[in-house]
């Protein structure tokens, strides 16, 4: 995945850290409770919002199920609309296809709009490198861009800096990419917005090469499908002579008519809005006809894999290609609400990260191995995903995986991952606890000495436990335990008056 | 081995627990969501339409076939409009009113003159009353989509009720996939400074959708 995350702290560490910034936890509850009351109301208004929920999951799971027959079929209708397919099996391969393609046109400046598949292969980087330059478009990764930041949200990527921090990147940073920010640029969303059109609005009317990312494809029609809000898609896509797109392959809907489900959820799902001010769809280039030459001239279409295919192998994880990349999950999650994005170490923050980096990028380093942690478990961001991906089940089956290890497939092959370092005492304490509750003698006569000792317990574990039980109370030992105190009571019945 | 062939071989792989899954595409996916919310009259659906666009700031006006010229004659005067961008396709009788200066939609103009044009009219394909969008398919009366990306203001007139569906089930029917398509849905907006609503940042900044209806002499409203 991206560079840009290279080298970041397991998630405990940078949770820690991020949650005594209280600017960011105040940026963030601001934002994610806003627009989660709003998504409220918007999905309120659809009384068959249940029914398009489990329609959309039962098209994205049908689709996974037979992806390759609807790869193949996308690829012949992109084709024979004039496009021209590219596979990809890793980052490194899409980068050096997307350099290769520029290079042809012979620029050296590409605009971009908003895209998570070229942020995951780390694009921008992988260009800069062979001295192409990008401009991200959208509002907000423009912002990123220019404070040398990274995103810290699905839909909204600067939602941890607040008006006055953008007015300041603004002030410092635009002279060096373009035109410079108007003199006495105050910290007004409008005056904000519009220093941003003035500064990109003389690179979209110069640009020759356009690169996207697709909400959807479709597999029948080679139809593409770009949901937006500002115009910079538009630029990107209607003006330069050429658009390169590079699109994960679990994008696929196998019909137009698909499109009905998930232009109701998506948008309800993402900004609360009944619909996105624009969605264009586009079917490769479309120079035939009396309306001649509207949009680009060539349209090359990458189809990504980086990790998907590995993602699929696994039963249980594999409904995380369901995601239809609503952000819906980030903004009812408490843990994101209080950590922030950046503390993630993703490109995919949030509950939908927790689940989806760990798979695509595989468990081997620490900030992988510690999403499955990032969450308490609490079901909210299940209960709100458009296309139901058990979020919870997923985590806690990454979690076991991370312990226990097993067979995993990675870059297509099948391989017996180790357990993770550092779960020692989890995995002992597994172990222990399994043998006891496979051998009744042994639990009850554990449980009486835990209850005639009790008062001698420490109130915190010592070893390696002291890190569970530095953040949790345990638990009291009863008095008596429950097996001794359903004997005695004849399952209850004699309990009352607690006489025998 | 080619990437082609090695990443669907990878999917063939990773589905061998899947298995002769034969349930055919349309057995898998249940269609027992509406086609639309409620039911409407045509006139209630034409209102609702109205409704929706206003809320995501569109500008609304409905006018009589007869009055068509002379609305979109005011509304370009009242923006100052020396010059407005035409589609081969429409109507000529639409700029009976106006003095401004006439651009045709040309394969061959550049995006830095397409930036000097004041203002775009442009006729749909379908409006979608639910959402509040209208859709553009490239036909003869909407010309290139960016026409009505690049100029700041974009007057789109919509034929009510026959070009209004109430639901995205009923739009996408009457759509053809190989066009290129723009659906809007009120003008360009943004929600990334702190999640308020800004109207306008790459395209049109103000958008203006004339429901016009066959009836003579309806009452035109702004």
């Amino acid at each position: 995945m991206s560079g840009t995350f290279v080298g970041m702290p397991a998630f405990p560490k940078a949770a820690h850290d991020a949650v005594h910034n209280e600017t960011l936890r105040g940026n963030l509850r601001h934002a994610t409770h806003t627009i989660r009351a709003k998504r409220a109301n918007a999905v309120a208004e659809l009384s068959d919002w249940a029914e398009l929920r489990e329609a959309g999951k039962r098209i994205k799971d049908h689709t996974l199920r037979h992806l390759d027959r609807y790869l193949v079929q996308l690829e012949e209708a992109v084709t024979a609309a004039g496009g021209t397919v590219h596979w990809a099996a890793d980052a490194d391969e899409a980068n050096r296809i997307v350099a290769d393609l520029v290079k042809a046109t012979g620029e050296s400046e590409v605009v971009k709009v908003k895209s998570m598949a070229t942020q995951e292969i780390g694009l921008n980087e992988a260009l800069e490198a062979e001295g192409i330059r990008a401009y991200e478009t959208d509002l907000a990764e423009l912002i990123v861009q220019l404070g040398k930041d990274r995103p810290s949200h699905i839909l909204v990527p600067a939602i941890h800096r607040n008006r006055g921090e953008i007015r300041d990147i603004f002030r410092k940073e635009m002279s060096e990419w373009g035109r410079p920010a108007p003199e006495g640029l105050t910290d007004t969303p409008a005056e904000l917005a519009e220093a941003a059109r003035l500064h990109l609005r003389e690179k979209f009317l110069r640009a020759k090469v356009g690169i996207s990312g697709a909400n959807f494809m479709i597999a029948e029609t080679g139809t593409l499908v770009v949901v937006e809000s500002e115009g910079n898609g538009r630029m990107c896509l209607t003006l330069p002579e050429t658009l390169i797109s590079v699109v994960g392959i679990e994008k696929i809907l196998p019909t137009w008519r698909d499109l009905e489900v998930f232009l109701q959820t998506l948008p309800r799902s993402s900004t609360a809005e009944r619909m996105n001010p624009y969605t264009s769809m586009w079917t490769g280039t479309s120079d035939g006809g009396a309306e001649a030459g509207d949009g680009p001239r060539h349209f090359h279409l990458v189809l990504l894999d980086n990790g998907r295919t590995d993602t699929l192998a696994d039963e249980v994880g594999r409904q995380a290609l369901r995601c239809i990349r609503c952000s819906a999950c980030l903004n009812v999650c408490p843990v994101y609400e209080r950590a922030g994005g950046h503390a993630y170490g993703s490109v995919y923050p949030g509950p939908i990260g927790a689940i989806l980096s760990p798979q695509l990028r595989g468990t081997a380093s620490d900030i992988d191995a510690s999403l499955p942690y990032a969450s308490s478990l609490c079901g909210a961001c299940y209960e709100v995903c458009p296309v139901a991906i058990d979020i919870p089940e997923v985590l806690v089956h990454l979690r076991e995986r991370v312990v226990e290890g097993g067979p995993v497939t990675r870059e297509g092959n099948k391989v017996v991952l180790q357990p993770a370092k550092g779960h020692a005492a989890e995995r002992a304490a597994m172990r222990a606890a399994r043998w006891a509750f496979t051998h009744p003698g042994v639990l009850r006569s554990g449980q009486r000495l835990a209850s005639r000792t009790r008062r001698l317990h420490p109130r915190t574990l010592p070893g390696p436990g002291q890190a569970w039980s530095g953040s949790r109370d345990l638990p009291a030992v009863p008095a008596e335990p429950f097996r001794d105190w359903w004997q005695r009571t004849n399952g209850g019945k004699t309990e009352k008056g607690t006489s025998k | 081995m080619s990437s082609r062939e090695r990443i669907l071989g990878r999917v063939r792989r990773a589905l061998a627990d899947v298995g002769q899954d034969d349930t055919p595409y349309e057995q898998a996916v249940p269609r027992d969501y509406l086609r639309e919310h409620g039911e409407r009259s045509v006139e209630r659906t034409v209102d609702l339409l109205a409704e929706n666009l206003a809320e995501y700031r569109a500008i609304v006006h409905r006018c009589a076939e007869d009055e068509l010229a002379a609305v979109i004659g005011r509304l370009l005067a009242e923006r100052g409009s020396k010059t407005v961008l035409v589609p081969a396709g429409l109507d000529e009788e639409w700029f009976a009113a106006t003095d401004a200066e006439r651009v045709p939609d040309r394969g061959e103009s550049t995006p830095h003159e397409l930036d000097r044009v004041d203002s775009v009219v442009t006729a749909c394909a379908v409006a979608v009353a639910e959402t509040g969008t209208i859709v553009l398919d490239g036909g003869p009366d909407q010309g290139r989509r960016r026409i009505t990306l690049v100029p700041d203001h974009h007057i789109c007139v919509v034929r009510v009720p026959e070009q209004v569906v109430s639901a995205v089930p009923q739009a996408l029917e009457r759509l053809d996939p190989a066009r290129p398509l723009t659906w809007i849905s009120g003008p360009s907006a943004t929600s990334d400074i702190e999640l308020d609503r800004v109207e306008g940042v790459h395209g049109p900044r103000s958008l203006e959708v004339v429901l016009v209806s066959g009836r003579p002499g309806a009452e035109a409203t702004s």
